[in-house]
């Protein structure tokens, strides 16, 4: 049974020699959280008995879902098997494993000086693995190779052992091969990020530099900032700068977490931990910003600090208008832990009040829509997700669309939407099939590199606005789930995008309005006016539904007119039945939204909306 | 008589009604519905309360059959005398459905009847229904029924047509019921209805329009006209769900009703409610006029309702349970509920614009009002009742019946 060490160096007392800070880089599925129970486990920071299945996701879906979405760190003493008496302290950050989140991934990894590279030896590396090693590899991490899931019978070490040393540049044989699940080689792994992860190196006398790698909210503390120290020496009680706004805070709490939050005297050069100050909002302590000491504090801050960039945009509107207050104050509370959720009010004439919300993918939105659902019980709309336009007039003036409905009037000359570099891992033998995908959205194939000799590194330039629309669903059917995607954003580029409307008996319904491209503009408003033929039903009058680019029409359906509505007998037993019918009607009358005349149920715009809801909910499960 | 029962609160074991119900019972019609539950095969777009076996056992053992029944069924029209007290009224109207009454010997109908008569009394000018199968009567039993006081019979026609009958289920061979109706007139029945469905799969036009010609050549001086409703949980229900019959478009049965319009007004007869005609005001069915009107009627048997002063009742359906509850001197009452007056005002308003006579203006509120304003400019209700105070149907709104009555009820 293991123990803690003895002689374990104390937070603000250690000597950065022993110091490793290290995250782990995996896939969801690959093992991460069961790995990291096992180094809790083994550390000996986590009894046996309190031990619990992923111990560090801490937020339902999290756990449900099996991703993190907040990462955090975790204070664990080591005493390498060859080097009993000298223990080390081993820095555990936990990075987000999504591609929404590559800006927090990247401020976890700034963090370290190395990382574990985790892959399931029964499935090799997958796409945002692939798109996190390499960002490890810019930041000069150290990279310690292991494939995971070694007890499984599906496994292939020595393949994938290959895959991994093409990858990192080391000999198959320095690939750990371990199985969190029973514990098989874990210890051996700890030996080896003691030994190859290199110290932390830092300036001990000058003024203190944290980088802030994460920001919780909390809703007894307030928010908890988790820091990497990395000059100087930051100290319990000390008023504290935050770099990026110059706004000043008392220490109330500094400390560590082993797992749970353990008060201390301050952390040193090399040091992680976290800092409580009394802020109620994650925006007043921003990922990536540099804190600092009040006093003789740092003149410059550490670099890579950016302000994130909502990248896909959806309307939220409570199913029932009467929720528009509950869903301001969810947004706000939850926009205190989430630094990177916008929202304005905004009001569709289809959909009544709600907010126009900005997010950093999709993933991101779905799980906020998810949690504003699940943790404030509202009942939602989305409206289909869409990706921010900037519109050039012919007289020079600029408009930022955010919302479709809102796509500028009048003579247009240039339309940008935003591009991003995927890349997309599969099996060789859907090769023509991606490239298939790819191209009918949009694509330039950027380049393909070979893995291994059955798998394939697929990289393309994509609008963000083709992947936003069931990109991911589409690659998944195509290559019977096998092939994985990452992308980051990599500018914008000019596009002939136009707006389709669909037009309910001549009234516009703002919440259907779309901008495609011109070529698949007929194909969506075809799509669209029979799909809605389908849902609507049939009124006291014939109802045209069109989809039009401005004032052309490109697409017409007709709801005939309901002729028959009336039950053929009504006599004795039936009244009772009649008028609790009629009552139930009347109820289903209120769940309608009016669109100009014309009735339309809640169901057929949850139905309509939803082609991209899967795309998105696919998005969590990658 | 719909299967489901709908949810209610629980009768007084003696079936006693508040006070509020017998409140001016005087100057409300009573009439009787009485339900025979017993079929000889279930027809496979029915789903009425109905059973094909002869014997039900209910609890502790008391045996429901159909030999019985009628002495089962006069337990509760002696319960209804009890529970009614010193209601003065006769009986204007008694109407006996199933089922099939006449799987029952007529005896067993005439001595019901009697059984009302001994403890109600009967108004003078009664009018007392029985529903018919064609299959199930002859002259002899039609005489009998006629002698015993019976003056109205209502068969179950349905189709002209042998393929359209046979989609139904029913066993009659066409031409029955037309038969049925000259007998009728000869046992000295004053009136007969012939029921007709249209819609049925696999029905043409020209089926419907057969079926028509065929029914009113028969001579009937009533014709009631269903739209065929496709009721979950039946054996047509299952055959459509598994394409083994189609569907019949709303669009179809729109059709259909305009051409039943069509031929039987240009036959003397005159709708005065949706679903039936008549050849004169005498024609029409009193009965039924009662449940659209808001009478009084006491419904016995099994799953049978009742409507006494806003109070509606109904009975457990078994015919076994509903036996065991008359042996131990209960009522056989389910589930009831008092109606508040706004319920009272929107079935008002829901029945009665169902008829030829309509809703008055004065039963709407300000927001049904506006509605019927709106209804009129649609071409839903007539001008001329409309300017006169009373909301009528257009042949167009008839067949949007419900639509309007969603509207005008707020």
């Amino acid at each position: 049974m293991p123990a803690t060490p003895n002689n374990v160096p104390e937070p603000s007392r250690t000597d950065p020699a022993l110091i490793r800070n290290f995250c782990i880089i995996a896939h969801i599925d690959h093992g991460k959280s069961t790995l990291a129970d096992r180094m809790l486990q083994l550390t000996g920071v986590v009894e046996q008995r309190q031990m619990r299945a992923q111990y560090l996701d801490r937020m339902d879906i999290e756990r449900e879902r099996g991703i993190t979405i907040k990462s955090q760190a975790v204070r664990l003493p080591w005493a390498p098997t060859h080097d009993k008496g000298n223990t080390h302290i081993l820095n555990m950050i936990d990075t987000p494993g999504h591609v929404d989140f590559t800006y927090e991934v990247s401020r976890s990894l700034a963090a370290c000086e190395g990382t574990i590279l985790l892959v399931d030896a029964a499935q090799g590396i997958e796409a945002q693995t692939l798109a996190n090693l390499y960002l490890a590899m810019e930041n000069d991490l150290t990279i310690i190779p292991v494939l995971n899931k070694i007890d499984l019978p599906a496994a292939q070490p020595e393949k994938f052992a290959e895959e991994l040393a093409n990858l990192v540049g080391c000999e198959p044989d320095d690939v750990l091969k371990v199985s969190a699940k029973t514990g098989l080689g874990v210890e051996a792994l700890l030996d080896k990020v003691v030994a190859e992860i290199p110290a932390p190196v830092g300036v001990k006398d000058a003024p203190a530099r944290a980088m802030i790698f994460d920001s919780v909210y909390d809703s007894y503390r307030g928010v908890v900032t988790y820091v990497r120290v990395i000059d100087g020496q930051l100290n319990k009680r000390e008023r504290i700068r935050m770099m990026s706004t110059g706004a000043t805070h008392e220490l109330l709490e500094i400390g560590t977490n082993s797992p749970e939050m353990l008060a201390a005297d301050g952390l040193g050069v090399g040091e992680v931990g976290y800092l409580i100050t009394g802020v109620k909002d994650v925006r007043q302590s921003k990922v990536g910003d540099t804190v600092t000491s009040q006093a003789k504090g740092a003149t410059e801050a550490l670099g890579g600090y950016k302000d994130p960039k909502p990248m896909v945009f959806s309307g939220l509107y409570p199913l029932d208008g009467s929720d528009y207050p509950e869903l301001r104050e969810a947004l706000d509370k939850l926009q205190l832990n989430d630094a990177a959720l916008v929202y304005e009010p905004e009001t569709s004439a289809a959909l009544g009040f709600g907010f126009r919300v900005g997010f950093l993918g999709l993933l991101h939105l779905d799980v906020i829509r998810e949690r504003l659902e699940r943790e404030f019980g509202l009942d939602l709309i989305a409206t289909a997700p869409n990706v921010v336009y900037r519109v050039v007039m012919e007289d020079g003036s600029e408009h930022v669309v955010t919302n479709p409905s809102e796509f500028p009037e009048g003579k247009i000359n240039e339309v940008y939407e935003p591009v991003v570099r995927a890349t997309i891992l599969a099996p060789t033998e859907f090769i023509g099939s991606i490239m298939e995908l790819c191209q009918t959205r949009r694509g330039t194939l950027l380049g393909m590199d070979y893995l291994s000799e059955d798998r394939v590194e697929i990289r393309y330039t994509l609008p963000l606005a083709e992947i936003v629309f069931d990109f991911f669903d589409q690659l998944k059917s195509k290559t019977r789930g096998y092939a994985s995607l990452d992308y980051e954003p990599t500018g914008e580029q000019t596009s002939s995008l136009v707006k389709v409307d669909i037009l309910l008996h001549g009234d516009k319904v703002d919440a259907f309005s779309a901008i495609t491209h011109k070529d698949a503009a007929y194909a969506y408003g075809v799509r669209l006016v029979a799909k809605l033929r389908e849902l609507i039903p049939r009124q006291a009058f014939e109802v045209p539904i069109q989809a039009a680019i401005g004032s052309r029409v490109i697409a017409r359906e007709t709801i005939r007119a309901i002729r028959k509505d009336v039950l053929a007998k009504c006599y004795g037993g039936d009244i009772s039945r009649k008028r609790k019918l009629l009552e139930k009607q009347k109820e289903g009358k209120k769940r309608m939204k009016m669109v100009g005349s014309v009735e339309v149920p809640q169901e057929a715009f949850i139905a309509v909306l939803s082609s991209d809801d899967s795309a998105g909910s696919a998005k969590g499960k990658k | 008589m719909p299967s489901a029962l709908p949810d209610g609160e629980p009768v007084p074991s003696d079936g006693a009604l508040p006070a509020s119900a017998l409140a001016g019972a005087a100057d409300r019609p009573l009439g009787f519905y009485l339900h025979v539950p017993y079929c000889a095969t279930r027809c496979g777009y029915c789903d009425f309360n109905t059973y094909t076996a002869t014997e039900l056992r209910g609890t502790g053992g008391v045996l429901a059959s159909r030999d019985n029944y009628a002495d089962t069924l006069i337990d509760e029209v002696r319960l209804a005398r009890k529970v009614l007290g010193d209601d003065p009224r006769e009986v204007r109207t008694v109407f006996v459905g199933g089922g099939t009454p006449t799987l029952l010997a007529a005896g067993d109908l005439v001595r019901m009847l009697g059984a009302i008569r001994e403890e109600f009394g009967l108004a003078p000018d009664a009018e007392v229904t029985t529903e018919a199968n064609p299959e199930s009567v002859d002259p002899a039993y039609l005489a009998e029924l006629r002698a015993g006081g019976f003056n109205r019979i209502s068969f179950g026609m349905q189709s002209a047509r042998q393929h359209v009958l046979k989609v139904l289920d029913r066993t009659h061979t066409p031409g029955r019921p037309e038969r049925c109706v000259a007998e009728a007139r000869g046992a000295g029945f004053d009136h007969v209805n012939l029921d007709l469905i249209y819609g049925t799969p696999g029905e043409s036009d020209e089926d419907w329009r057969a079926s028509l010609d065929a029914a009113i050549g028969a001579g009937p001086d009533h014709v009631s006209a269903y739209a065929l409703i496709v009721e979950e949980g039946t054996q047509l229900a299952r055959r459509i769900r598994r394409g083994e019959v189609p569907m019949t478009d709303d669009d179809v049965h729109a059709d259909r009703y305009l051409m039943a319009e069509e031929v039987l007004s240009a036959a003397g007869f005159a709708w005065y409610e949706v679903s039936n005609w008549a050849t004169s005001e005498a024609g029409r069915c009193l009965h039924n006029e009662l449940y659209w009107r808001g009478a009084d009627w006491w419904g016995a048997g099994p799953g049978a309702h009742s409507h006494v002063g806003g109070v509606r009742w109904w009975n457990v359906k078994h015919p076994g349970a509903y036996a065991a509850a008359l042996a131990s001197g209960r009522t056989p009452g389910a589930g009831r509920e008092l109606l508040s007056e706004e319920d009272r005002r929107v079935e008002r308003v829901l029945l009665e614009l169902r008829l030829r006579e309509g809703v008055p203006l004065s039963l709407l509120k300000q927001d049904g009002l506006a509605a019927s304003r709106r209804a009129l400019t649609d071409g839903l209700l007539q001008e001329g009742p409309y300017a006169g105070g009373r909301a009528v149907l257009t042949l167009r709104g008839r067949l949007l019946a419900d639509a309007v009555v969603r509207d005008l009820v707020d």
